[in-house]
């Protein structure tokens, strides 16, 4: 039993000491000339406050945690065998506006940016000379008593000894010897201690360089934030497609049929046929930039809300549809969501489920939206099949909605959909 | 040709402005002020007391429904002035909006498709000035599909007559379109306007209701 254990800490140790070695040189090779760094930006910034040019310079000090922060994340990716654990993400936000204005704002008001700060001091004064007296006593010493037959061969000729570690002064190969396998027994026993030291010194950068709680929560909001704006962005893009159409292309076609109705008043017959064939396609063309425009973006919708919108796309179903709708105005990614969701299941009603009738009912109850399109079809409907259905229960999951469909074989086919929002 | 008449036209596309004063008055009528947002209407319909208002639905600052609501504004100050609205989209919300004002007649609202139609839109214009109701037949169509209560109750036939009148089209141009007599048509309407549960009054009057009710159902 205590062999095995000692077996496997032997093992682990010899496993782990390269990754813990490697870790604690680099972290010397950053420390040492992040020392120098810190001292020159620190007495210059200092020494020149007085001229205001120092400001910056102190500035600059102050954020240079984020750089270090950084690349001793990636360090601890060194340690990831080593402590079982993955290296922690990025502490900070992204800054909502660009410019180096915003993120240097954003970024003196993080907390994380103030702990990187003081890693970053304790790296460059405290922690680099640690990991190197660490190396250094548990390599360095071994290390030396390991080689004495070779130094003693190499100092031979100037008189026969020499000092070990400029402790014991040895004169013969049977000293040196012993002093080899002392050697390899202190190195194997400092190889444990040697790897722990690294842990806790990965566990300390950890400490100071992963986000607390409080960060990750709040860029999980950040997330959700963002993929609301996202959606935002798409629902602006949307109306402003819908508005060009509708001020330009379309103005100009109801331009050019007025003139061609004009000009077949006063054409000679030959000309008239012509004039009238034309007139029909633009007006062809017209009714389907109208249906276009209107999938894009309905202006009811906008103009009304949701009851007038939901009515409208009951008047197009191609399935007679009963609405029962009573709700106030909702923020416009709500009602738009809601009611895309709801032309979808319509369209799919008209196409799928054989059914002769629907019908819509929406509330407004205890803060939350809830709207259900039902009918009388064959029932069987599979949302994971469609990816309309799948695209629009994406868009409400960013507005912390859900969207549901029950469907038995046989029908009949519910689909309901929730939205917590106030109401506007 | 009927009497030329005074016109106050809103719509903020120079181009359809002036191709709309172009139609206009081709057909004779004088078009008094041709303006492009919602405020210059009311006003110049304050300065020129005209015969019939043709509006824009979306027109500036917002670019929404400042047409429509100009209009409405109109017609709640003086009941009786014809108005004529432009959409470039079928909304059953917009013309009920307006047929609510004052008691329904002498409004239409109308799809800018049909003014390519430059006869037709014309007649239209003649009929809303002289207190007619015109809905665009695409309005009309849509409702059509509805077959919801009260609508239930008439027959198909009763429905298309319903749909002429809903147009804004005389008996007698209602039974020209179905090939029938005009004693049949305001048979028809009889049996429309009683199944309806609109009580006889003023004939135009409950034209208008039974159009309304279509229009609401």
């Amino acid at each position: 039993m205590i062999r095995t254990v000692v077996r496997d800490s032997v093992r682990d140790a010899l496993r782990d000491t390269p990754r813990a070695v490697a870790y604690l040189l680099s972290g010397v090779l950053v420390g040492a000339p992040l020392l120098v760094v810190l001292l020159v930006l620190g007495t210059a910034g200092l020494a020149l406050a007085p001229l205001l040019v120092g400001l910056p310079l102190l500035a600059v000090a102050v954020l240079s945690g984020i750089p270090v922060g950084a690349l001793e994340r990636r360090r601890l990716d060194l340690t990831r065998a080593l402590t079982r654990t993955p290296p922690p993400p990025d502490p900070h936000i992204t800054p909502a506006e660009p410019g180096l204005a915003a993120w240097a704002r954003l970024r003196l008001t993080e907390r994380a940016t103030w702990r990187e700060l003081a890693y970053t001091l304790l790296l460059g004064f405290v922690l680099w000379p640690l990991d190197a007296l660490v190396l250094f006593g548990a390599l360095g010493m071994p290390g030396a008593l390991i080689g004495a037959p070779a130094q003693l061969a190499t100092t031979s000729s100037t008189g026969g000894d020499t000092r070990i570690a400029k402790l014991w002064l040895i004169d013969s190969y049977g000293q040196a010897l012993l002093c080899t396998a002392l050697g390899v027994v202190l190195l194997l026993a400092l190889l444990w201690p040697l790897v722990r030291y690294a842990r806790v010194r990965a566990a300390l950068a950890r400490l100071l360089l992963a986000p607390s709680e409080a960060e990750t929560e709040r860029r999980l909001g950040e997330v959700t934030r963002s993929r609301a704006r996202l959606v935002a962005a798409f629902e602006a893009e949307r109306r402003r497609i819908e508005r060009d159409l509708h001020d330009g292309a379309q103005q100009r076609l109801v331009s050019l049929s007025m003139t061609l109705g004009l000009a077949r008043l006063d054409a000679p017959p030959e000309l008239a046929e012509l004039l009238a064939a034309a007139h029909r396609e633009a007006d062809q063309v017209l009714l389907e930039l109208r249906e276009l425009i209107h999938g894009i973006h309905p202006q009811v919708l906008a103009d009304y809300g949701l009851p007038d919108a939901l009515a409208d796309a009951a008047d197009r179903s191609a399935v007679p549809v009963e609405v029962a709708v009573d709700l106030p105005r909702f923020a416009e990614p709500v009602e738009s969501a809601a009611y895309f969701a709801v032309r979808e299941a319509l369209a799919n009603i008209g196409r799928h489920s054989g059914a002769e009738r629907a019908r819509i009912d929406g509330r407004y109850t205890d803060g939350r939206l809830r709207v259900e399109v039902r009918d009388d079809g064959t029932g069987g409907a599979d949302p994971a099949r469609g990816t309309g259905l799948t695209g629009l229960a994406d868009r409400l999951a960013v507005l912390d909605g859900t969207l549901s469909v029950h469907s038995p074989a046989g029908g009949p086919t519910v689909l309901s959909l929730e939205i917590p929002c106030p109401q506007r | 040709m009927p009497a030329a008449l005074k016109i106050v036209l809103a719509e903020d596309s120079v181009l359809l402005r002036e191709g709309l004063v172009g139609v206009l008055t081709r057909f004779g009528h004088e078009v008094v002020a041709a303006v492009g947002d919602a405020e210059a209407l009311t006003a110049a319909v304050r300065s020129y007391a005209p015969d019939l208002v043709v509006t824009d639905v979306r027109m500036p600052p917002g670019l929404t429904d400042e047409g429509l609501r100009a209009a409405l504004e109109l017609r709640a100050a003086d009941p009786a002035l014809p108005v004529l609205v432009l959409s470039q989209y079928v909304q059953r919300a917009y013309a009920a909006e307006l047929l609510d004002t004052g008691d329904g007649t002498g409004v239409g609202y109308l799809l800018k498709d049909r003014i390519g139609q430059v006869e037709q839109f014309a007649e239209a214009v003649e009929r809303v000035a002289a207190g007619g109701t015109v809905v665009d037949p695409e309005v009309v169509r849509q409702l059509l599909r509805r077959r919801r209560d009260p609508l239930a109750a008439l027959t198909p036939r009763e429905r298309e007559v319903l749909a002429l009148v809903a147009e804004g089209k005389s008996n007698g141009a209602v039974a020209r379109e179905l090939v029938v007599t005009e004693a049949a048509v305001g048979k028809h309407i009889g049996n429309i306007l009683g199944k309806l549960d609109l009580p006889p009054a003023g004939d135009t009057h409950r034209r208008v209701l039974a159009v309304l009710a279509f229009l609401r159902a």
